[in-house]
């Protein structure tokens, strides 16, 4: 293990867990019409959004809280006790045009978290929005990007400054008749990224978006749309991060991936949302609905996720296979402690002829946390000679906790070719024996084993993060054994 | 270097050692030999901590300091290290990490800096040379998909960086062809020095030709019923057990 892991490992507490103290235009808790219009009208949007929402608000009304749907226990969610905006700074006050306006309180957050946001401090080649509580307060490398043709900024930018591509693509992944959670962040979503590459442009530099909640009882919903035009190639990373906080915190977001003929998306997520304390107090409920639509010949969308965060997670990251030869992938490392619980999987659906995906998941469940696997692929008739591999591992460290493995399969044709591999393993007494008799502690020879458990997954992750994964694993399993 | 005195272990219940005594000296190659089922491994194991072995009584010492009350990985640290009789595979984790963790954890004890990449880099490219292993080893998962042979000369690499004061080796010598015996016999001969000891456990006399014990304990039932010097082996090649078990019984 290199030494900068090391380091990581003796700091104990979830150390992204402070909070800002900042002024903060916040709506009081409540969700009506009225609520809906405030938020619109606060962004300026125009009159198709402000429809656009209040018929996916009418539409969630109807809906059932899928709750007890999931291998998932929680208390009801009052969704009248939260609020529904935040944004840093006075009422009133116009979001800032860039980020010499950015309150520098703001800024020293993301420093401290470790997301400089000045240009000149960046991450080398990794263009950075920022999204704190309802706002986004900054994109970096606009300019470079727009030599290139590439639109990155936030959603709310986009629907001022790009209407047109905004409204052409939003909520044809997914329709906000899909779930109760896509309705509910239909109609209240804040910000989030925009995406756009044009046709036969890669994308000069990794983007990423660095997802914050601070403020108490609200709840982010953001939204995230990336484009990809025909042979237009990007790579995307989210991390997430709140303060502590003793009552539970939700998260509802979409993110809807769209790759034309020979497009390429990589989307990663280092999720480390707040999980709760060692006594499952707190945490964030994070229920996100990510689809990606292979619309195009021989598309390619590839979801890469490490997930350590949350109190629980409902998550199913998807691909849509519609294309001719299109190819879906899903690598998945989900690590839960203490009361953590997570059912999450993804849903790879072939339509399109000779469509392949992969799905490779890793979950690591330690304390008396709780994981479910839900995975299910569906061949449709048309996809002729589609083909799926399903590789699904469970590790338990401990034995108070628990790991589940849900694998659907509906094939509608003889030609797929479908295969599918499960294990679950305790972490191996001897394999910790033998790192111990080396003269290595016992907690780092869990990580030393646990990280090699989610070798395949990490490596797919993008150089700058790999790192930051492992690290943060290390870290999630504290305290997990002895 | 290690004092064993009236030792008693327990296995889930069972007595498996019933009172072993032993001594080594700096610079001291022992070795053990004894019918299958004797409590051969059960000592390596006791000796190193590891977890569901019950020391009922007697005591153990090592360079002075109770090695009972120690954790396993402090016994490691202070120069007590296993090569192991089936060596365990830890898939995704690479030879070169756990060896330089493994490395670091001791200099850390000693109140050293963490080695620099490449000194680190020269040592195990030297040491994989001297065990005739290819230079891919460094980065194969630990032990996964190693041959019988393989594993064990891993293992003996390991103790070359490690460089540990006692080492123990349970069945160093087993599934190794004749060049292998004699490659894995010239690792750990070069650990031999004044200050270092080594304790080997085997079945076959062979190995005692390529390494040339001092002393030759026979481990029978829990204790050790009789001890020699190399021509032991020879004696037991030719005699079997039988006639040191009626002896223990
Ligand atoms: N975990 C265990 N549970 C139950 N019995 C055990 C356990 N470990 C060892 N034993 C028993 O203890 C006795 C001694 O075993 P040990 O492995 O020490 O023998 P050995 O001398 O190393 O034999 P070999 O030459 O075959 O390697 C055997 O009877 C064995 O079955
Ligand atoms: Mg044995």
């Amino acid at each position: 293990m290199a030494s900068e892991e090391m380091e990581q490992l003796v700091r104990k507490e979830y150390k992204q867990g402070f909070v800002t103290d900042i002024e903060s235009d916040t709506l009081p808790p409540g969700l009506d019409e009225d609520v809906i219009r405030h938020i619109s009208q606060r962004k300026k949007e125009p009159e198709w959004l402000l429809e656009w929402r209040l018929e996916a608000y009418r539409h969630w009304l109807t809906m059932k809280d899928p709750q007890g749907w999931a291998h998932l226990s929680y208390p009801k969610i009052d969704y009248q006790a939260v609020s529904y905006y935040s944004a840093p700074g006075a009422k009133n006050k116009d979001a800032p045009k860039s980020l010499d306006e950015v309150d520098p309180k703001l800024l020293e957050t993301f420093d401290k978290l470790g997301i400089p946001l000045h240009e000149r401090a960046a991450l080398a080649g990794v263009a950075v929005d920022a999204v704190f509580d309802s706002v986004s307060v900054g994109t970096t490398f606009k300019a470079k990007l727009a030599e290139a043709g590439v639109i990155f900024c936030s959603i709310s930018e986009a629907v001022q400054e790009h209407p047109e591509l905004v409204r052409q693509y939003l909520g044809t992944v997914v329709p906000h008749t899909d779930n109760y959670y896509a309705a509910l962040n239909s109609a209240v979503f804040t910000d989030g990224s925009f995406v756009f590459v044009p046709k036969g442009v890669t994308c000069p530099m990794e983007l990423s978006t660095y997802f914050r909640i601070n403020a108490a009882n609200t709840g982010q919903f953001e939204r995230t749309l990336i484009v990809c035009e025909e042979q237009a190639q990007v790579s995307y990373l989210e991390g997430c991060t709140a303060p502590m906080r003793d009552e539970n915190q939700l998260h509802a977001a979409v993110v809807e991936l769209v790759a034309l003929d020979d497009a390429y998306i990589k989307y990663s997520t280092v999720q480390n949302w707040y999980p709760g304390d060692e006594e499952g107090k707190g945490g964030i409920y994070n229920f996100v609905t990510k689809r990606g639509d292979c619309r195009g010949d021989r598309a390619k969308i590839s979801w890469t996720q490490v997930e350590t965060g949350s109190a629980i997670t409902w998550k199913y990251p998807s691909c849509i296979l519609r294309g001719k030869d299109s190819v879906g992938e899903f690598y998945s490392v989900a690590v839960t402690n203490n009361y953590q619980q997570a059912d999450t999987g993804t849903k790879m659906i072939h339509i399109g002829e000779g469509s392949r995906s992969t799905i490779i998941s890793k979950g690591i469940s330690a304390g008396r946390s709780n994981q479910s696997y839900r995975g299910l692929v569906k061949i449709l008739p048309t996809a002729k000679n589609a083909r799926n591999f399903t590789q699904c591992d469970s590790l338990l460290i401990g034995d108070q906790c628990g790991a589940h493995t849900f694998p659907y399969q509906e094939i509608g044709t003889a030609s797929a070719q479908v295969e599918h591999e499960a294990t679950t393993s305790k972490i191996g007494e001897d394999q910790l024996f033998y790192c111990m008799q080396r003269g290595i502690s016992e907690e780092d020879s869990v990580n030393m084993i646990v990280n090699g458990f989610c070798k395949d997954v990490f490596k797919e992750l993008p150089m700058e993060f790999a790192v930051e994964a492992e690290a943060l694993l290390n870290v999630s399993l504290e305290g997990a054994v002895g | 270097m290690i004092e064993i005195k009236d030792l008693h272990a327990r296995v889930e219940g069972t007595e498996i050692l019933k009172g072993l005594n032993l001594s080594i000296q700096p610079g001291e190659v022992h070795a053990i030999m004894g019918p299958n089922g004797a409590g051969k491994s059960t000592l390596s194991a006791v000796l190193t901590g590891r977890e569901g072995y019950e020391v009922t009584s007697g005591s153990v010492t090592f360079e002075g300091e109770d090695l009972l009350e120690m954790d396993v990985e402090e016994r490691a640290r202070a120069g007590l290290l296993l090569g192991f009789q089936y060596p365990v595979e830890i898939p995704g984790v690479k030879n070169v990490y756990l060896l330089k963790a493994a490395l670091n954890a001791k200099r850390k004890e000693q109140g050293l800096d963490e080695i620099e990449a490449p000194a680190f880099m020269k040592l195990i490219r030297e040491k994989l040379k001297f065990m005739k292993m290819d230079n891919s080893f460094m980065h194969r998962a630990v032990n996964e998909g190693f041959s019988g042979g393989e594993k064990k000369r891993n293992e003996i690499l390991q103790m070359l960086i490690l460089e540990p004061k006692l080492a123990l080796l349970d069945e160093i010598d087993s599934g190794l062809d004749i060049d292998a015996m004699k490659t894995v016999a010239d690792g750990v001969n070069s650990l031999r020095t004044a200050e270092r000891s080594i304790l080997m456990i085997t079945h076959y006399q062979r190995l005692l030709d390529y390494i040339v014990p001092d002393v030759i304990h026979v481990l029978v039932d829990g204790r050790i019923v009789k001890t020699g010097d190399k021509s032991l082996a020879f004696e037991l090649e030719k005699k079997g057990y039988d006639w040191l078990l009626e002896g223990a019984a």
